[in-house]
């Protein structure tokens, strides 16, 4: 991550002036030139994106105005930064002057302004000063082979840096696929050993955000809920919110009716691709992806990758990488040296058992006719 | 089995009324579930015409959930019958695997399909080979469908459903929907293996055998060819 010294034009004001007695959020967005009228309506918006209701908006409003707010320290393993990316992104203004000054960032190696050995004191004055307070935002995943060379911060294995920074966190978040389950790095046969966070991070509760990347809404949606009611999301079993993680793409795609009604693309170039027929016999992952894509789309609701025609990959799915064509609506099953699907090494065994109960059958029967009379 | 006198009766009523209604039950549902799962991993040919006039898919998975539901209740059924009925209603859950004898049997039996031996023995209840397979393939199997088939309909009926608290688990222990969905199906092809040695060896051995098969499964009577001890 070397690229990540980099300093950027964003504003990241928390790094550079680490104010006295902690303003709230009300006071850093003011400070940033928002309205309040563009205040109050970022709350309803996220009430809303976190499935609350209207009658949560004031008290959304009411916590910024009166919670100072939450340190936030943003750290990069193995990654694309594509979840930077995307969160810079999000739908409403805000997001994108305000939550970054608001989560006040106290250390994120790619939008910080300093750099070097600054941008390392910032970090450790940080876990210093906020002790127990901070939440950690792990963007990327750390590689355990030759002791973590494979990703080097600051002259360290990024490895001994995100232990370092968890020792003393509130929370943790793991951000997209890579840190949530290993994505494209820890894909067989994982040469560098990546491993997802929590492999790592055994002690704290981790909050996982996947999706390559994961969608801004929901990225913010988390960190708003976060820091205004001051308690985690409800997680289900495998650590992801509910509000965001708790239905498939399937659940909620609007070409369902024409998947209910058998009614499928089954080239690129058909008839029924022009008419936007569901996308399963081309691959669409949908049925077996959890995210939030269906309902909040991307790139301020205006689309999402089925909604532009092209099948769902299952990038918030754990291992998707490893499971074979994303094209192919039954994934291979790499045990079986050569990849073949569940069809066809069934049938293989099947019509193999066929020939033998035949041959068998056929000797049962010129036996019998040998020792006809044999038997009584 | 072990009791040599009663060889002399030509009939033992082996098989009572709810085990065989409850296999011919199985047999229709598990069909129904084969060929409606087939369809839903490589569903039909795109209907014509518009969205709202067609639900193939959806009765295609109506179908499936409903055979799925009554394979799945029978089987409850069947393992209160292990209790309920007579001793032969217990042999399917509980092949001998420890008994020496019980394995000599297998081995015979074995030696029967390879042409190795000129008679088979007689056997009231399931032939020891028969049992194995019907324990491992049926039951294990069965077991398994059941338990990744009710994980993937959690699925549809959402997080805290009834289904998604007893069965949810297996989805994040086997990797991830996606992976249920390979081994439910890879589970099916193991199933159908199943099946067809059971037809064929049930018909073979009705008419080489010195029992009857098929039709002690209809209406419950063994009858032996036969007076010889076994
Ligand atoms: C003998 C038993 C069964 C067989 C042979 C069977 C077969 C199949 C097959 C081949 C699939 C397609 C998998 C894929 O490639 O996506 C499937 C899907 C499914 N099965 Fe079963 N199944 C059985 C029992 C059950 C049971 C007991 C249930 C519980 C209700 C069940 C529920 C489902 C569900 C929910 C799906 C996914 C449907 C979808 O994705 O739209 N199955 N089954
Ligand atoms: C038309 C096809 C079928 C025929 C003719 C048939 C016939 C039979 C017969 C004759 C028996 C008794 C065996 C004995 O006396 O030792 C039997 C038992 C059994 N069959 Fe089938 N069968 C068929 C299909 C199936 C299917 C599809 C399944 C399930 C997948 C199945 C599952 C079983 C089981 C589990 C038993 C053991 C019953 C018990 O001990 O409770 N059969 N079958
Ligand atoms: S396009 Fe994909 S997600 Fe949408 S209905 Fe079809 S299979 Fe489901």
């Amino acid at each position: 991550m070397i690229e990540s010294q980099h300093p950027q034009g964003e504003p990241a004001d928390g790094v550079t002036l680490m104010p006295q007695s902690i303003e709230t959020f009300y006071e850093v967005m003011r400070r940033q030139g928002i309205t309040r009228r563009s205040f109050l309506k970022y709350c309803s918006l996220t009430a809303a994106a976190l499935g609350l209701g209207p009658t949560f908006a004031p008290r959304i409003a009411h916590a910024m105005e009166t919670k100072e707010r939450t340190p936030v320290i943003w750290v990069h393993g193995l990654e694309c930064t594509c979840c930077s990316e995307s969160f810079i992104r999000s739908a409403h203004p805000l997001v994108k002057d305000v939550v970054l000054s608001m989560i006040s960032l106290d250390y994120d190696d790619t939008l910080m302004a300093a750099a070097g050995h600054q941008a390392e004191a910032a970090l450790e004055e940080t876990i210093q000063k906020y002790k127990g307070k901070y939440i950690l935002a792990v963007e990327g995943n750390p590689p355990l082979n030759e002791d973590g060379m494979f990703c080097i911060v600051g002259g360290k294995p990024f490895l001994d840096q995100l232990k370092h920074a968890a020792k003393d966190a509130a929370a943790v978040i793991a951000w997209g696929s890579c840190a949530s389950w290993g994505c494209v790095q820890a894909a067989r046969p994982n040469p560098t050993q990546a491993v997802p966070i929590h492999k790592v991070i055994t002690d704290k509760p981790i909050i996982k955000v996947p999706g390559c990347p994961p969608i801004a809404e929901v990225m913010t949606g988390v960190i708003t809920y976060m820091l205004t009611f001051g308690r985690l999301p409800e997680l289900d079993r495998q650590g992801r919110p509910k509000m965001f993680y708790s239905q498939r793409i399937h659940d909620k795609c609007y070409r369902r009716p024409h998947f209910d009604a058998g009614q499928f693309v089954e080239q690129w170039d058909d008839e029924s691709a022009r008419k936007g027929y569901c996308l399963y016999k081309v691959g669409c992952k949908g049925p077996t992806t959890y995210n939030a894509c269906s309902t909040v789309r991307w790139n301020e609701g205006t689309s999402f990758p089925i909604q532009a025609g092209h099948g769902c990959i299952g990038c918030s799915e754990d291992g998707f990488w490893d499971k074979g064509s994303f094209y192919d609506r039954l994934t291979n099953i790499p045990q079986f040296g050569i990849e073949k699907n569940a069809d066809e090494i069934g049938m293989a065994v099947a019509g193999g058992v066929g020939a033998a109960v035949a041959a068998h059958a056929a000797v049962s029967a010129v036996k019998r006719a040998q020792h006809k009379g044999d038997q009584e | 089995m072990e009791t040599i006198k009663k060889r002399k009766q030509t009939a033992v009523y082996v098989y009572e009324a709810p085990l065989r209604l409850w296999h011919w039950v199985t047999v229709l549902s598990v069909i129904v579930l084969c060929v409606t799962g087939y369809f839903i991993g490589s569903p039909l040919p795109t209907m014509p015409g518009e969205a709202i006039d067609n639900y193939l898919m959806g009765y295609i998975r109506f179908a499936h959930f409903t055979a799925g539901y009554i394979a799945a209740i029978g089987f409850l059924g069947r393992i209160y019958w292990a209790f309920a009925g007579n001793s032969h209603a217990r042999e399917l859950f509980m092949p001998k695997l420890f008994s020496r004898k019980w394995w000599g049997e297998v081995w015979h039996e074995v030696r029967w399909y390879l042409f190795l031996e000129k008679t088979p023995k007689k056997y009231i209840g399931h032939n020891p080979l028969g049992q194995m397979a019907m324990f491992f393939f049926f039951v294990l199997g069965m077991i398994f469908m059941i338990i990744t088939g009710f994980a993937l309909y959690s699925e549809g009926l959402g997080q805290g459903s009834w289904a998604d608290t007893m069965f949810g688990w297996v989805i994040p222990m086997m990797g991830q929907s996606q992976d249920v969905h390979t081994w439910h199906h890879l589970g099916m092809w193991y199933l159908i293996i199943f099946i067809m040695l059971h037809v064929y060896v049930a018909i073979r051995e009705d008419i080489m055998s010195r029992q009857s098969l098929i039709s002690t499964m209809v209406g419950g009577w063994r009858m032996f060819k036969d007076d010889r001890p076994d």
